[in-house]
């Protein structure tokens, strides 16, 4: 019984998160009109999911005390890239996907070069590799475009079944006829949790956090530093590339849109504050933020459906929704800050 | 005054001059010298350095100067300000809506509220100011669209601001002499007042300047309140050069500004920079912008190069120590 | 008999910092199965030869051998890999990390790539028990434990990694005494089990409880190291203090009758660290502040600089009654209050700003003309106090961290006059400092006290007590236990009053030490 309550004292943020995604969502599934359908279910996922991808990507580097700038340019990258190598035989397409992770990866290593062995505050040094990195992806695409094998974009955008069918294989039947309709983007979406979580128990997971708790502490211990920040932006360089990733198949083209990339970038600082992981490091997770993504979206899908007639009506005006988000946001962040009237010794809030 | 004395005492401030200055004002050369090779090489002339075309890009870099002064001043603090585009738009917007001569007043006042509120966020509420700024900034662009209704401001710029952006006076552009107005009085709060003094000290360690009796809040309020003025000068102006506001018109200036800071030598975790860095950091900015837009280069080229050119010049003077 | 061959053995050892020799040709050993407690007030260098021995730093000169092989240690983990294992407080833990993850980490065990965490919480869980804690849930914050439950942490972790020489640097001062004997039970086992421990403390009780060997170091030196018994209490303070010429106290003035109170503080609480502390501060008096680390001197003062919210009780100025909002207030004219802070790098000095800057950052108000600051009466000002406070220094502009440890709380103190205080107080103000700046210290204090500036001295060093004050008062867990005045200041009267003891029986006296609860 008492882990129960220790998890709860411990995972506040991400609990909150999970509520705050029950909330809007719930309340959008019951003003929807069809209601909660597989097909709805199936459409908002797949409108999440670069968001989600691109918040835990964000997620790493701010356990370990820095920040990452280039999210949504490495996102845009790898979009692109996915628009020129996808479009082929079905060999070529698997050698596509594999070098868009690769891709992905690359981009974030670098990033921790930056940050490691230049020495250079996380900050500065991925704002310079995103106009880099944006800039490559004009490069590979100037103007919007590109082929995306159509079968492909079919099966990642719908669910399990098509995607099976899409492969050769036969839809799922019988018992587990269900799972055949959940849709391939939520599917994909734990495929990336258990890769987080899988990362979160091995050493170099113990040790980002550690490095953000207490980089000096961390030293103390014997934590391989370098090493650790290394590993960390270079997997949120793959995160964000599996984000690009599916944009392509979603959309099934590149568009190196600089405003589009600067939002994923921002939306996913909002997304992982609002999933309880701490900008100042050691505290937190992946999972937090994908609710946080989650959270983001839903209250914009809200904006769809809201009754015209009811006290809320002026939100289904489309020319409100900004701002509601924003104050939503801005009150969302703010909450936490209420630790600070309880501080008896004016010394504790230098810390 | 003897010859040594004068050249011991030039020695001496060369010495103490940072090492960002004399990179900047490199890269600079560099950039003319590159720009006037590539003019020279394809038609023939120094086009590059005519006195027209260079202040021509001094308007330009004044405009983004102006913005980058706030900036700087919030760096120096150790903070951030993420609101900078649509506090510019806002009070553009706002600003043209309204008219006349008390569109001026009213800019920056609201460019000091948002600043305020910023400062108050940041400095009671103990909220980064990384994401207290980035949700303030969402909030203005949802209250802008609420009031232009979605469509672009039709209300024209009154005249003040277009003779202020664009107009000359004695062949110098106005908005050179609005940012060198601006580069003095923030120069002389730096370097003069206590509250400069104060800005560089919180920005380095907070703690002790509250343990010496001194309002920390209110240093970082004041800085987020000038930051907020500057965005609204940026934006007033910008609307006077493009006689409208116009939606997302501060988008561009976010990344610039925080880069020409950044080039300029202050330190991203505040305590240390001058403000000669700081113009000399966004004329560099604004210098290579304009050459790779000569050359033609594609905007791929140009991201590239921009981010390049930041990695490379922090690398050799803005790394930070071993443990 | 011939003598066991030592375990460790330290040559020649120097450690210089800037112009301060904190370890000066130390030659030191300790054997195996022995508790071994060093000795010395502060400064004496026993921190230095800490980590010294522990990897932390590297010595300037000398040799460290251990089992006869020289070694070299270049990070604390390479001392960790050859058994010693050294307990810091607190240094070593990671916040928002759980206990039993603060334990295991750097030695992990591993299945499949992953971390096992069932063999991670299991081993956690033995190691709590053995220190005694085994109510602690493995899964815990280190971050919501409270203070003495973290150092029984360090201690379980400590033990986690195989010591075969564990160093204790005043490791018990945060615990409660329950958890104090419980931690002398597992020393006394280890040391059975042929370990050697290297104790540090300032608590003679405990010392004489559980050491075998005690060394005692003074300014740098290595003094003696003898068997337990040799000396008495009396002969081993005076081979602490010494007869250094270092510690002259300028002449105290015949104790005044009637001062004028120029601070009354009555019933003054806060929190669990302030509990009902009432006293006078007189116009031209220095008061001092003494007791162990921890029971409240660095709160009391912080209060009554207007840092602590919500503190009960009165504060009288010059006989009105004030409420001292925060530090811009205490300062002001009316009040007339400064507060030389405890950790001059972080709280008193921006180190990166320069001498003068940080000479004049608490009094710029004096130098306004109009919007800007009159430089030019600012640096007349700041060079007549460096030249008052002969604070030596290249030039004005220098940068405060190319000073000295003495010179930067030189600088601190020049800030703090600067503002023309009528109550200076004083957080342990010679603390790391060389005796010859702490002489030129105690003569500046004298001085300002005669010239009518009355002063709050918090020290942990008796001598300082001693030899500056015209009062003392001892705290104990946030009250004031015994007020010491004039002939009373004795080293003894200040000792026993620190532990809560009075000269009463020798029999009650265990009974009160195993009783007290610190915090």
């Amino acid at each position: 019984m008492k882990h129960w309550r220790l998890y709860f004292k411990q995972n506040q943020g991400l609990l909150v998160a999970i509520g705050l995604f029950l909330f809007f969502y719930g309340a959008y599934s019951s003003l929807h009109p069809q209601g909660f359908t597989a097909a709805l279910f199936n459409q908002n996922s797949n409108e999440c999911f670069a968001l989600v991808m691109a918040a835990m990507a964000q997620t790493i580097p701010v356990l370990t005390g820095g920040l990452d700038l280039s999210v949504g340019a490495i996102l845009t990258l790898v979009n692109c890239l996915a628009s020129e190598l996808l479009g082929g035989t079905a060999v070529e397409n698997a050698i596509g996907f594999a070098a868009c992770l690769l891709a992905g990866l690359a981009c974030g290593f670098c990033n921790g070069c930056l940050v490691v062995y230049g020495r250079l505050q996380p900050i500065i040094a991925t704002l310079a590799s995103s106009a880099i990195f944006i800039g490559i992806a004009l490069f590979i695409r100037p103007t919007p475009g590109g082929t995306v094998n159509g079968d492909l974009a079919f099966a990642m955008t719908y669910d399990l079944n098509e995607a099976l069918m899409a492969v050769g294989l036969s839809g799922l039947s019988g018992s587990l006829a269900w799972c055949g309709q959940i849709p391939t983007t939520v599917f994909f979406a734990l495929l990336m949790a258990l890769i987080w979580t899988f990362f979160k128990r091995t050493q170099f997971g113990l040790e980002a956090y550690a490095i953000g708790a207490s980089a000096e502490a961390a030293f103390m211990s014997g934590v391989q530093v370098k090493r650790a920040k290394l590993i960390a932006y270079s997997l949120a360089g793959f995160f964000a590339g599996v984000g690009g990733l599916y944009l392509a198949l979603q959309t099934s083209s590149g568009n190196a849109n600089i405003p589009q990339a600067s939002a994923y970038t921002l939306n996913s600082i909002a997304a992982v504050v609002i999933g309880g992981t701490s900008l100042y490091g050691g505290m937190g997770g992946a999972i937090g933020s994908i609710f946080g993504a989650l959270v983001l979206r839903s209250v914009a899908f809200n904006f769809r459906v809201i009754d015209e007639q009811s006290a809320l009506g002026f939100l289904a005006n489309p020319l409100y929704q900004p701002l509601v988000e924003g104050v939503v946001l801005l009150a969302a962040v703010s909450i936490g800050a209420f630790w600070v009237f309880r501080i008896k010794n004016r010394l504790e809030i230098f810390k | 005054m003897s010859f040594a004395v004068l050249s011991q005492q030039l020695r001496r401030r060369a010495q103490r001059t940072e090492k960002s200055i004399w990179y900047t004002l490199a890269s600079i050369g560099l950039i003319l010298l590159v720009g006037s090779a590539y003019t020279l090489s394809t038609d023939g002339t120094l086009s590059f350095l005519m006195p027209n075309y260079l202040l021509q890009q001094m308007k330009i870099a004044s405009f983004l100067g102006i913005a980058a002064t706030g900036m700087m001043l919030v760096i120096l603090l150790g903070h951030i300000d993420l609101s900078l585009p649509w506090v510019l738009a806002t009070s553009a917007m706002l600003a043209t809506a309204v008219g006349g001569w008390v569109a001026l007043p009213y800019g920056l006042c609201i460019g000091a509220f948002v600043g305020l509120l910023n400062g108050l966020g940041v400095a009671y509420l103990r909220v980064p100011s990384m994401i207290f700024t980035l949700g303030m900034n969402t909030v203005l662009k949802g209250l802008m669209v609420v009031f232009t209704g979605g469509f672009a401001p039709r209300s024209e710029a009154p005249e003040w601001m277009e003779v202020l952006a664009v107009g000359t006076m004695l062949g110098i552009p106005n908005s050179l002499f609005v940012w060198t107005a601006i580069g003095i009085a923030v120069v002389f709060i730096l370097t003069k007042t206590p509250f400069g003094r104060y800005v560089y000290a919180v920005g380095n360690q907070e703690q002790a300047v509250f343990l010496s009796g001194v309002r920390t809040p209110w240093i970082i309020v004041g800085a987020f309140v000038l930051c907020g003025i500057c965005a609204a000068v940026t934006g007033m102006l910008l609307a006077g050069f493009s006689h409208k506001a116009y939606q997302a018109m501060g988008d561009d200036y976010l990344m610039p500004a925080i880069a020409a800071v950044v080039i300029g030598g202050t330190n991203i975790l505040g305590g240390r920079g001058t403000y000669m860095g700081t113009v000399l950091g966004t004329i560099t900015i604004v210098l290579l912008s304009s050459m790779l837009s000569v050359m033609q280069m594609p905007e791929a080229g140009r991201q590239i190069i921009y981010g390049a050119v930041i990695i490379g010049m922090l690398l050799v003077y803005g790394r930070q120590e071993e443990h | 008999m011939s003598e066991p061959s030592p375990f460790l053995q330290l040559r020649g050892i120097c450690k210089r910092y800037g112009g301060v020799t904190a370890l000066d040709r130390v030659d030191f050993s300790c054997t195996a199965g022995t508790i071994h407690a060093i000795l010395g007030e502060n400064g004496a260098g026993k921190s230095t030869l800490i980590k010294t021995i522990s990897g932390v730093v590297q010595a300037d000169e000398g040799e460290i051998a251990l089992e006869g092989r020289p070694v070299q240690f270049t990070h604390p983990v390479e001392a960790n890999r050859a058994g010693i294992i050294c307990i810091f407080q607190e240094l070593s833990l990671l916040p928002t990390l759980s206990v039993a993850q603060n334990i295991g980490i750097g030695q992990q065990t591993k299945r499949f790539g992953l971390l096992d965490q069932k063999v991670q919480i299991r081993k956690a869980e033995e190691l709590l028990a053995r220190v005694g804690c085994e109510d602690i849930n493995p899964r815990t914050w280190v971050r919501d434990l409270p203070l003495s439950r973290r150092q029984m942490v360090e201690i379980a972790k400590a033990l986690g990694k195989d010591p075969r020489l564990l160093i204790l640097d005043e490791a018990t001062s945060a615990l409660t005494s329950a958890d104090v004997e419980k931690v002398f039970d597992i020393l006394r086992k280890l040391r059975d089990d042929g370990l050697v421990l290297l104790y540090i403390s300032h608590r003679m009780n405990e010392i004489k409880e559980l050491s075998d060997v005690m060394s005692v170091f003074r300014n740098g030196q290595h003094i003696e190291t003898f068997p337990k018994g040799r000396h008495g209490d009396e002969e081993i303070v005076e081979l602490m203090i010494g007869r250094d010429m270092g510690h002259v106290f300028p002449p105290k003035p015949p104790p005044v009758a009637e001062r004028a109170p120029v601070l009354q503080v009555k019933n003054l609480s806060w929190e669990r660290q302030l509990d009902d502390i009432s006293l006078d501060l007189g116009k031209g008096e220095i008061l001092g502040l003494g007791g162990l680390d921890g029971q409240g001197q660095k709160e009391f003062l912080l209060a009554l600089f207007g840092v602590l919210k919500d503190a009960t009780g009165t504060i009288e100025v010059e006989g009105k009654r004030v409420e001292i909002a925060g530090p811009q207030a205490a300062k002001s004219e009316v009040l007339g209050l400064a507060l030389v802070p405890e950790d001059r790098k972080t709280e008193g000095l921006i180190l990166s700003m320069s001498i003068g800057q940080n000479a004049s950052l608490a009094s710029l108000r004096q130098f306004r003309k109009g919007l800007r600051v009159d430089t030019q009466a600012e640096s007349e000002r700041v060079a007549e106090m460096l030249r008052r406070l002969q604070i030596k220094i290249g030039a004005v502009d220098d940068p405060v961290s190319s000073l000295s440890g003495g010179n930067q709380q030189k600088v601190v103190l020049a800030k703090w006059l600067m503002t023309n205080p009528n109550i200076l107080m004083l957080n342990d103000p010679t603390r790391g400092i060389d005796v010859g700046t702490k002489q030129e210290l105690y003569q500046l204090f004298r001085e300002l006290a005669d010239a009518g500036t009355s002063i709050l001295l918090y020290s942990t060093d008796y001598d300082e007590l001693i030899g500056l004050c015209d009062r003392v008062m001892i705290l104990y867990q946030g009250r004031i236990v015994r007020e010491l005045s004039g002939d009373e200041i004795t080293e003894t009267h200040i000792v026993a009053s620190s532990l809560n003891l009075h000269e009463s029986s020798e029999t009650s006296r265990n009974d009160q030490y195993l009783s007290s609860e610190a915090s």
